[in-house]
């Protein structure tokens, strides 16, 4: 017969002989890894009756008792015998404890899939959910908009004009440095390009024209409704999320509060007042970063620039600009309003919905401008 | 394991002269604490007496002002990352709301610190957390569970197995009956008290319970004055420091008492 010696790191071995499976020293979790390896792979030789000796060990844990647990019904399942599993006294309580909790046989089987079922399977699912979300959205839509509706008909009733006003200053005021600086910057960068380009024609008097009509009827809005949404539509998110999970909506909800009056439309409305006023101040900027730069490169001076603008931009090019604003400010809230309704009660939901509910609402500002594009080209504005 | 009759007892957290406060307000004041191997110590105190902060101070989640504090013969609080490991890996902690990580379900929640402090494969990993869900009375198919799925009281079956899961020698309970109803309060007493036996396990228990109090400790503790008082049950009833006689005699301690008998 063979005798197989275990070596199983330095203070815990095991070894079968003659039928006996003899374990010792220090079973604890320190050691589980290896005999663990060393275990899976045992071959207990031809004996058809076996009995297990782990007397000799010294400690022993609810994961060493484990490993003997499972070696025991290893060898059962092969058609073995196991008559006896000897511990020492101080740790029969343990054993018998495990060994009535854990049945293997109650353990579930998870159902695995091929990995090409598995792809059509998340495939399927994420177009389902996204019909879904579109659908729930709409309906979304609709509560609002009704919602509106009534509160238009009856302000005094219903409109939170502490609130409204708070939201203004909350996503209008403090956002002034930001989408100041910005604005100022991307002046300065479209005027150093238009004025790089056209020199090449000699047509570098053009850049004031470029930068007006790009300034006024797409950068100022885009970029305003982009760092808006990074800002303020996240904060809607995260804000009404976290209250979901403190369950203050449900509290609100048992009170009667209706949650679209006290959380939503402030929130709607503030935006929409907020990002026209936003936009303008961020044209203004964008041509002031624009005069900056043409003074510097082409040396015109700034009232100069003033008249040049004047000529090249009509008012039409500022209302153009303008009067998508509050599209973009309502899509926005909308959107940063709902996800944060769609939060579920864990931390994880919190920061999944702000990621999404920026990257959406981003998107649907951008879908928004270019159809805004396709519809002024139609009409010849 | 600890015995009565006065022999040498190991002192596996030694509390000496600790201070604690938050800005001008001092919640405990030249403290001091034992506690033995083998033993279950509950902590009681009034509400805002300091015994949540006296527990994460002991872990190290709260820096003392003075004093010191010696868990397996070394000083926490002042102790530094790796050496604070060490010590981490030998108690386990059960959070008042059970602290599950949210977004992992319980099995991953349960090899958190096996995948960290260990080698083990992942099959067996799998089966350990198995194990524990079973040691702690959850069904087998809470393994693939999120915590959101799961109610209270199962939240903190599964946190004392994330607890157990590096098979501690120490084990501390932040109100671990708390907001459970009075069968399942009852349960969870029972289930650490035979796990405290059969793993052989040292339990520091922050309760407000009664009932568990008299069920399972050894020797409780109360914070009382910012300072602390121990005792068996039977010492504290003659305790004649007012909150503690208000506790022990008032009427629920008479009635948990009274099961006793």
């Amino acid at each position: 017969m063979t005798s197989i010696e275990n070596a199983v790191g330095p203070s815990a071995w095991f070894k079968v002989e003659r039928g006996v499976f003899k374990a010792g020293g220090r079973w604890t979790i320190a050691e589980s890894a290896g005999l663990d390896r060393d275990l899976r792979a045992l071959d207990p030789g031809p004996a058809k009756a076996i009995t297990m000796d782990a007397s000799g060990i010294e400690r022993l844990d609810s994961t060493g008792a484990w490993l003997l647990l499972r070696t025991r019904r290893a060898m059962e399942a092969t058609g073995r015998t196991v008559e006896a599993l000897k511990v020492p006294e101080r740790y029969a309580a343990l054993l018998k404890n495990l060994e009535q909790d854990d049945k293997p046989e109650d353990r579930p089987r998870l159902p695995r899939m091929s990995p090409w079922r598995y792809r059509l399977y998340r495939i399927g699912k994420a177009t389902v959910s996204a019909g879904q979300q579109g659908w729930r959205m709409l309906g979304y839509l609709g509560r609002v908009t009704v919602e509106t509706g009534e509160m238009i008909m009856a302000p005094r009733k219903n409109l939170r004009f502490a609130a409204m006003v708070n939201q203004v200053e909350e996503t209008g005021i403090s956002a002034l440095p930001i989408v100041g600086l910005l604005s100022f910057l991307i002046g300065v960068v479209i005027a150093y390009q238009g004025i790089t380009q056209l020199q090449k024609f000699g047509a570098q008097m053009l850049t004031m024209d470029g930068l007006g009509i790009i300034t006024l009827r797409e950068m100022g809005v885009l970029m305003t409704s982009i760092i808006i949404a990074g800002r303020s539509g996240s904060a809607f998110t995260a804000h009404i999320g976290t209250m979901r999970v403190n369950q203050e909506i449900d509290a609100m909800q048992t009170m009667g509060l209706n949650t679209v009056d006290t959380l939503i439309l402030p929130r709607i409305i503030g935006l929409v007042i907020a990002l026209p006023l936003l936009t303008l101040y961020a044209d203004i900027m964008g041509l002031i970063g624009g005069a900056v730069m043409c003074y510097f490169d082409l040396g015109i001076s700034i009232p100069a620039f003033m008249r040049e603008l004047q000529q090249a931009l009509s008012v039409k090019a500022l209302m153009v600009g303008l009067v998508k604003a509050p599209v973009f400010a309502f899509v926005i809230a909308l959107v940063g309003c709902y996800e944060g309704f769609q939060v579920e009660r864990n931390a994880a939901s919190v920061g999944l919905l702000t990621t999404r509910s920026v990257v959406e609402s981003v998107f649907l500002v951008i879908v928004l401008d270019a159809a805004f594009s396709v519809m002024f080209s139609v009409l010849g504005v | 394991m600890a015995d009565n009759n006065g022999n040498k007892k190991d002192v596996i957290i030694k509390i000496r002269g600790l201070v604690t406060g938050f800005g001008p307000k001092i919640v405990h004041d030249h403290l001091d604490l034992d506690v033995y191997r083998g033993e279950v110590l509950g902590l009681v105190g009034g509400s805002g007496s300091g015994k949540s902060v006296l527990l994460r101070t002991i872990i190290g989640l709260n820096k003392p002002r003075e004093g010191s504090i010696e868990v397996f013969g070394a000083r926490t609080g002042y102790a530094e990352g790796s050496r604070m490991r060490a010590l981490e890996v030998r108690w386990g902690i059960l959070f008042q709301e059970g602290a599950l990580f949210s977004s992992q379900t319980v099995a991953e929640n349960i090899q958190v610190p096996l995948r960290e402090y260990t080698t083990m494969s992942q099959e067996l990993m799998d089966e350990i957390a198995a194990m524990k869900i079973a040691l702690v009375g959850l069904p087998p198919d809470t393994a693939g569970k999120m915590p959101s799925e799961l109610s209270g009281g199962m939240k903190k079956r599964a946190g004392l197995a994330r607890a157990l899961a590096l098979d501690p020698e120490l084990l501390f309970l932040d109100e671990p009956t708390s907001g459970l109803d009075p069968i399942s309060a009852n349960q969870f007493d029972e289930l650490i008290a035979e796990l405290q036996q059969s793993l052989g396990l040292t339990v520091f228990m922050v309760t407000h319970d009664l009932d568990s109090l008299s069920a399972v400790t050894d020797r409780i503790a109360v914070l009382v004055d910012k300072k602390i008082k121990t005792g068996t049950i039977a010492e504290l009833r003659k305790d004649q420091t007012p909150w503690i006689h208000e506790y022990f005699s008032g009427p629920r301690g008479h009635a948990a008492l009274a099961n006793r008998n």
